[in-house]
């Protein structure tokens, strides 16, 4: 009888939402607590830090340049939901430009974050040294300003690197018409991660930047 | 899966944007601001980051639209990274 019962019952209806995306949430939710883990070190160090040691932002990283960065992946973001609402519509060559467009804003991104780390590195704020001017004084400050600073930025910027190798992949499987038809949930997938990276920045810059 | 889950009206990506920048060059002028107190700097700063952040997951990551269930899956770290940033202020504050 018990068996029978069981048999009848109705399936369990899980999330509602097809596999791949449930893994890429769930993948998201660990890269959550692995950048909370990184700021939180970076908090108990700041606060921790001996008075005067820890410079503030603007006294050695510029705040302009990576705004404008910043800018850079939000409008990385519209044209990768564009890609996902074209793909949706059918609309093949509207896929392939926005997918271009994305792929190609997030290496101008990356660029832009070379270019002021060489910048940085060019006056002396590495990973173990730094160095701020104060009143025409070159003044040493906490080497753990710098260590944060590369480990975070430096994370983050790994996780952009992999979302443009995948964007890339993505574009070239556009032009060969893979995502014809309406299918769209391998953007959508690529779209979560690209929009996740796109969010940890927005708190990154704040954080590291501005405060 | 249902049909129809992963279907749902666009939302206004471009208006998304326009807020999204409209943000950042807000948060870059505060910070100019001499005349105001470091904490009030501070706290609309994170307001304004976590605005951004509602922004893009509501409407760019499409939560907004997903079932209930896969919203408490995107949910579920915060709660751990909540206590986690409580703890560490509770050091120095």
């Amino acid at each position: 009888m018990a068996h029978a019962a069981a048999v009848n019952r109705p399936p369990e209806r899980g999330l509602d939402v097809y596999t791949q995306k449930v893994g890429m949430w769930v993948f998201l939710c660990s890269e959550v607590m692995f950048f909370a883990g990184l700021i939180g070190s970076y908090i108990v160090l700041r606060f921790g830090a001996l008075e005067n040691t820890w410079p503030e932002p603007a006294e050695v990283l510029a705040v302009n340049i990576t705004a404008f960065n910043t800018f850079l992946l939000i409008c990385s973001s519209v044209t990768m939901v564009k890609a996902f609402a074209a793909a949706q519509a059918h609309d093949d060559q509207g896929i392939k430009k926005w997918l271009l467009a994305t792929t190609l804003i997030g290496a101008g991104f990356l660029g832009v974050q070379v270019y002021e780390y060489n910048e940085l590195i060019n006056h002396h704020f590495t990973p173990s040294n730094c160095v701020v001017v104060r009143n025409g004084v070159e003044e040493t400050c906490s080497i753990l300003y710098g260590s944060t600073f590369y480990t975070m930025t430096g994370f983050h910027g790994f996780h952009v690197l992999l979302g443009v190798i995948c964007l890339g992949w993505a574009t070239i499987r556009a032009y060969r018409g893979h995502w014809s038809g309406g299918n769209s949930r391998g953007i959508e997938i690529l779209g979560l991660y690209w929009h996740f990276v796109d969010l940890v920045w927005i708190i990154l810059f704040t954080i590291v930047y501005l405060i | 899966m249902t049909a129809g889950a992963g279907e749902h009206s666009h939302p206004r990506y471009m208006l998304i944007w326009l807020y999204l920048a409209l943000l950042t060059a807000a948060e870059v002028g505060v910070i100019y601001l001499d005349f105001l107190e470091k904490w009030m700097i501070v706290t609309s700063l994170l307001i304004m980051a976590s605005w951004k952040a509602l922004l893009v997951a509501l409407y760019y990551m499409h939560l907004k639209f997903e079932p209930n269930r896969l919203r408490l899956v995107a949910l579920a770290p915060l709660p751990a990274v909540a206590i986690m940033i409580v703890i560490i202020m509770m050091e120095y504050v």
